[in-house]
């Protein structure tokens, strides 16, 4: 077969892109239990393990330089390796996310959560869920599931309206409660934007399968555009 | 609600944008034989004026051919014929009563050597004018420098415009070829495989040649070099072999959409260079 040695390195790039997206897994889900079980060390472990999933992407930019730069891609090879270019630019920020979560659980310090975490933990899993799902579809290159996966983001919204609202009646019933209830709600608010990112992913997948470049909405932003609308 | 909203984007799905272009040549469902032969099968296809048009395809795939039907060079090659036409400005080239000498004045051409006279550099130029008819020496001057530096060569052979053409480097060689086309002023330069036998850098120049140039003429260049259609050309052709080893234009696009996402799975293998 012609240019073997450059699917060969497409395939090596693309098993990177899974190892990167395991450690940003790996790191949502170990910021969500540390902060449930209040394990400061283990969100210290986290913040460390951020640098190695920085130095992981910025290595598979490199690999991708350095094929674009020698075998000059075309068609669906060039989509491909601008797209992974994207796509480990989301999982970084992904890792930023949980490295958020992290942080907030150090400043808390030996302060008692507000309240037992419940559906945080089932937002951290529901991303999880959708970013691994995602990636397995830009590996097969799944168009129907690129383009149905955004839609679950309405499951990871439903949690996190559930649990802004749950906040806000522990600052009304106990106003002292509100940095206390703001940690936890910006621990939501980071995954939630995980959610949102799982469909930048299926976007470029869309992208790399057809060179169509749709942005596909999810219910986000009809919501904010009914606010609007609202205020107007 | 989750409908995926199409959104402006720079891959357009259209074919070639019609729209505020003139059209120099049509060539209109066109075959070549050689005897009974048919190299080149039913190409149809447009071509704007004062753009540059890529023909590729892998080997033997009537590239070449296709090319020098369009100033009817296939003439000299005895047994040859076509059906089908080739339109300039509208007006049919496959006609009794066309002067072939003007087509090719009309529709100059630059080969994949250089291939200056073993004249001066200043005759090599000069040769076309002088052969319409131009004599006066101050016309001539004239010509031979403006041709001269639109082929980005006038500075450097300007102190030497009576040695050799033979006697400057492959680069230069081929852009006193380039010179020696555009003194008679034509409208459509072909060029085949201009820059197959030069090196990098004198490649490069040739490239930026053709984008100056393209200001003033069209250009239709054949090219086994991809990367090389992709920079220098507006529109590209793909052309591959059928089953009865005949010469077809498979994809005619934007070359942006060549290059990005062609519409045809034959072009994909052959720019990703999976095919060839």
């Amino acid at each position: 077969m012609l240019r073997k040695t450059f699917e060969t390195e497409i395939k090596q790039v693309k098993d990177e892109v899974l190892i990167l997206g395991s450690m940003v897994e790996q790191a949502i889900i170990g910021s969500v239990d540390s902060l449930k079980k209040r394990d400061l060390k283990a969100s210290q472990k986290i913040l460390e393990n951020d640098k190695d999933i920085n130095k992981k992407r910025f290595d598979i930019e490199h690999q991708l330089m350095i094929l674009i730069a020698t075998q000059q891609p075309m068609a669906h090879d060039l989509r491909l390796l601008a797209s992974i270019m994207e796509i480990i630019s989301e999982l970084e920020r992904m890792g930023d996310y949980a490295k958020g979560i992290a942080n907030i659980n150090l400043r808390m310090g030996d302060q008692p959560l507000l309240k037992p975490l419940i559906d945080i933990p089932r937002m951290a899993q529901k991303g999880v869920d959708m970013l691994h799902r995602a990636l397995t579809a830009f590996i097969n290159e799944d168009l129907d599931t690129a383009r149905s996966l955004p839609r679950e983001d309405d499951e990871v919204d439903a949690l996190y309206n559930q649990v802004y609202h749950e906040l806000m009646m522990f600052v009304i019933q106990d106003p002292k409660s509100i940095e206390r209830a703001n940690w936890l709600l910006w621990v939501a608010h980071n995954l939630e934007r995980v959610a949102d990112r799982v469909t930048n992913i299926c976007e470029r997948t869309v992208f790399i399968a057809t060179g169509e470049m749709v942005e596909i909405q999810n219910t986000d932003d009809e919501f904010w555009k009914q606010q609007k609308n609202k205020d107007v | 609600m989750q409908s995926p909203l199409q959104i402006q984007t720079s891959l357009k799905e259209n074919i070639l944008d019609s729209e505020n272009q003139n059209i120099k040549m049509q060539i209109e469902n066109l075959s070549i034989f050689y005897r009974d032969f048919r190299a080149v099968a039913n190409v149809s296809m447009t071509i704007y004026a004062k753009k540059i048009v890529a023909i590729i395809g892998p080997s033997g795939c009537g590239k070449s051919t296709l090319l020098r039907s369009f100033n009817r060079m296939n003439d000299l090659v005895s047994g040859s014929h076509i059906e089908g036409q080739v339109y300039l400005d509208g007006e049919p080239l496959y006609e009794r009563n066309v002067d072939v000498v003007d087509v090719r004045r009309r529709i100059g051409m630059v080969f994949q050597r250089p291939n200056p006279f073993p004249k001066s550099i200043y005759d090599n130029v000069a040769y076309g004018p002088r052969l319409y008819g131009v004599n006066r020496k101050s016309d001539l001057d004239e010509i031979v420098e403006r041709s001269l530096k639109q082929a980005a060569l006038w500075d450097e052979v300007k102190n030497k415009l009576h040695q050799s053409g033979l006697s400057i480097s492959g680069g230069q060689q081929q852009r006193l070829c380039i010179a020696r086309a555009i003194a008679v002023q034509p409208e459509v330069i072909l060029m085949d495989e201009p820059a197959s036998a030069l090196d990098p850098i004198s490649t490069l120049k040739i490239e930026e040649l053709m984008h100056e140039i393209v200001k003033d003429y069209t250009i239709i260049i054949v090219t086994h070099n991809m990367q090389q259609a992709a920079r220098v050309s507006n529109y590209t052709a793909m052309m591959m072999i059928d089953e009865q080893r005949a010469g077809r234009m498979i994809e005619f696009n934007d070359t942006n959409i060549i290059f990005t996402n062609p519409k045809d799975k034959r072009t994909e293998d052959y720019v990703t260079g999976r095919f060839g």
